[in-house]
């Protein structure tokens, strides 16, 4: 009757530990493959692209500099996100909630007077953390007062935030030493975020990046919080018997991934540009790309802080063969999209046994393909 | 101009601006129905509007190039399917991935569009006799030929739905995957094919932008519609006349941004309003759903397995 082969999916009771390691080094491979595919299919020849790529990142000091700097917002925001992720909670809105904390620290910046020199950097961090946390409070309040699903709210948001941080600086904000460009003012020395050297490398955030991660590691494995996060995600109906409040963990994931992502706004502005600007000048989509910076970390804070650096180098590299290729910006979104697809693949793997079965006519005896034997 | 005159010419001109909403709405709904959410809209959009921009240069068919745009679509949409039907893996991350695949891929084709006059342009075709009729008639039936085709395909899909035995196994599969598969149903097959059906519809929607609405190429133009579409589908409460309905309330709003522009009101704030309208909508479905007890389809983004029944 029917000759095609089946793809059955057998329940993996537990995940060997290597396998956990290996699935996200092998997805990523794979995704470059298929990009290397589409690559020259549009005219683009792979081997030069990945070796421009590679060179680019990690080749020089400088590009690896660069592959830092820009794993800082990646990793603040990656590790919320982690977090969020936990809990089933799909915080989709991380760009908006970074360019909130962008905005909410250019405020402070430029329009507070009678702060302390010393304490103009800590108030900003504060402000930005604030306002991500109380961006990332609209779809919350609406998931847990209306029980509207977040995924498309949070969404909603990035947009409002990306047109608020335009309506100020073409309008309001705009500075007037800057040419008639849309940005606001430079921040004054007091407001801008030392760096190493003469790298971009912005240390203090890199540091509560760090310090980020690292506690949110202990917070999901050595607390009770982070327990309630975990059996909320992983067995719902579970938690709800165990007593949990499903959406009161749902708003305080929201609220840490957004002020984790304000942060990285912070950054961005007082660190990088030392001003507000239009909003693709402040963030190339980082609170998306770290959407990906979370889920090839399989979900672990302390591995975001390696694909953090690892999806960094890619984005130095894609500006590098943007320039050298002639390709547009959108490219970024390639490889998002692809490594996407093959990370939720190769989870599968960690999960579930694969097994093809091709039905045979004499008997029904199923071909296995384990993973072990595929590779 | 009289009031009466403006909101008429605002409903006018929102019905070709909510064709590609009604589109995207339509082929959602579809798949929905089916149980399978797909927010991978944005990027078979996007891919649907360079595919139609770039056929449309290269062969001058309007046809042919709405076609290539819903076979684009499709073969998305069926990415989408493998991922979350066979594979069983997260909907919501598989359908963003999509997305930002969609917007890569047509940010690399469409560079060489970008800036280019579009060869072919959609006319509109009044239809005889209909389009003589006072009022009605200059604002449903002077348009081009996907306007009607979109509208057409309401009740049409309103009928299949409600009407025959194929839209029995879709809503039975999206409500009670076991249940429709005890009573033989193809459960695969079904959510297959309305998630293809999806993809067809979100690429002519992408194509309408491209070739007919704009029409031009220019780097991400779906703008967040792809999303809005995944907006509308839960006001429209899954059913195609609701969804006409929310398509032409963006199309307004879409309209009515650009004309406040025109009284001096600044243009990002004004940028927010379909998103701001977005979120209204959703909590004014919310509300709604939890009054009339009418939800999403019961197996909404629940993977379907014989062995974990």
């Amino acid at each position: 009757m029917n000759a095609l082969p089946r793809i059955r999916l057998e329940k993996r009771l537990a995940t060997p530990r290597w396998l956990g390691v290996a699935t996200p080094i092998l997805s990523v491979l794979a995704a470059l493959l298929a990009i290397a595919v589409i690559f020259r299919l549009l005219g683009v020849n792979p081997l030069v692209a990945y070796g421009r790529i590679f060179t680019g990142a990690f080749g020089s000091l400088y590009g690896l500099s660069e592959t830092v700097t820009k794993a800082i917002p990646l990793m603040l925001a990656g590790v919320g996100l982690a977090v969020a992720f936990r809990a089933r909670v799909y915080n989709i809105g991380a760009e908006g909630q970074l360019l909130i904390g962008a905005t909410c620290a250019t405020g402070v910046a430029l329009f507070v007077p009678g702060i302390p020199d010393g304490l103009r950097l800590p108030a900003m961090f504060v402000a930005g953390a604030l306002g991500g946390a109380l961006w990332a409070m609209i779809p919350a309040l609406l998931k847990a007062r209306l029980r509207i699903d977040e995924v498309l709210t949070s969404l909603m948001t990035v947009y409002i935030a990306s047109e608020l941080v335009n309506h100020l600086v073409y309008g309001p904000w705009k500075g007037p030493g800057e040419w008639g460009f849309p940005y606001t003012d430079k921040f004054p020395l007091a407001a801008q975020i030392p760096r190493i050297g003469i790298t971009r490398i912005h240390y203090p955030t890199l540091i509560l990046a760090l310090l980020a991660a690292v506690l949110a590691y202990i917070l999901l494995q050595r607390t009770r919080w982070g327990f309630e996060i975990r059996v909320t995600g992983e067995n719902p109906e579970a938690a709800r018997y165990a007593g949990m409040n499903y959406l009161r963990t749902a708003m305080l994931v929201m609220a840490l991934s957004g002020a984790l992502a304000g942060i990285a706004g912070v950054g961005e502005v007082a660190g990088i540009h030392y001003r507000l600007r239009y909003p693709q000048g402040i963030s190339p989509g980082y609170g998306f790309t770290a959407i990906i910076v979370a889920w090839l970390a399989r979900l672990n804070p302390l591995g975001v802080i390696l694909t953090s650096l690892l999806i960094g180098g890619l984005l130095v590299g894609g500006d590098a063969i943007q320039l050298a290729l002639g390709l547009p910006s959108a490219t970024v979104y390639l490889f998002n999209g692809m490594i996407l697809f093959f990370v939720l693949g190769g989870d599968l793997f960690t999960r579930y046994r694969i097994r093809i079965e091709i039905p045979s006519r004499a008997a029904a005896t199923p071909v296995r393909l384990e993973r072990e034997e595929a590779l | 101009m009289s009031v009466w005159a403006y909101i008429f010419s605002v409903l006018r001109a929102a019905i070709p601006a909510g064709t590609p909403l009604l589109y995207g709405t339509l082929g959602e709904v579809t798949a929905e129905r089916s149980g399978v959410v797909n927010l991978g809209v944005e990027g078979m959009m996007i891919m649907g509007a360079v595919t139609a921009f770039g056929v449309a240069q290269a062969t001058g068919n309007a046809f042919l190039a709405v076609a290539a745009a819903a076979l684009v679509g499709g073969i998305l949409a069926l990415i989408h399917a493998f991922a979350s039907i066979t594979l069983r893996v997260n909907q919501v991350v598989s359908g963003l991935a999509l997305t930002m695949l969609g917007q890569g891929i047509s940010g690399m084709i469409g560079k060489q569009f970008i800036g280019m006059p579009p060869r072919v342009q959609l006319k509109p075709v009044p239809i005889p006799g209909l389009s003589d009729l006072p009022v009605l008639g200059p604002l449903l039936f002077q348009h081009d030929l996907l306007v009607y085709i979109g509208l057409l395909m309401v009740p049409v899909l309103w009928f299949l739905f409600y009407r025959t035995r194929w839209g029995i196994n879709l809503r039975s599969v999206g409500e009670s995957p076991a249940t429709a598969d005890a009573m033989g149903v193809n459960v695969f097959q079904v959510r297959y094919l309305a998630v293809l059906f999806g993809g067809l519809m979100a690429g002519i929607g992408g194509a309408y932008l491209s070739i007919v609405y704009a029409p031009a190429w220019i780097e991400g133009m779906t703008a967040g519609i792809g999303w809005i579409v995944i907006a509308l589908t839960i006001f429209a409460m899954w059913d195609p006349v609701r969804g006409l309905l929310g398509a032409y309330l963006f199309g307004s709003v879409r309209v009515l941004q650009y004309r406040l522009q025109g009284l001096g009101i600044s243009p990002p704030l004004l940028n927010m309003l379909p998103f701001i309208l977005t979120i209204l909508v959703l909590m004014f479905s919310a509300g709604e759903a939890m009054r009339k007890r009418l939800g999403a389809p019961a197996a909404l983004m629940q993977p379907y397995t014989r062995e974990e029944r």
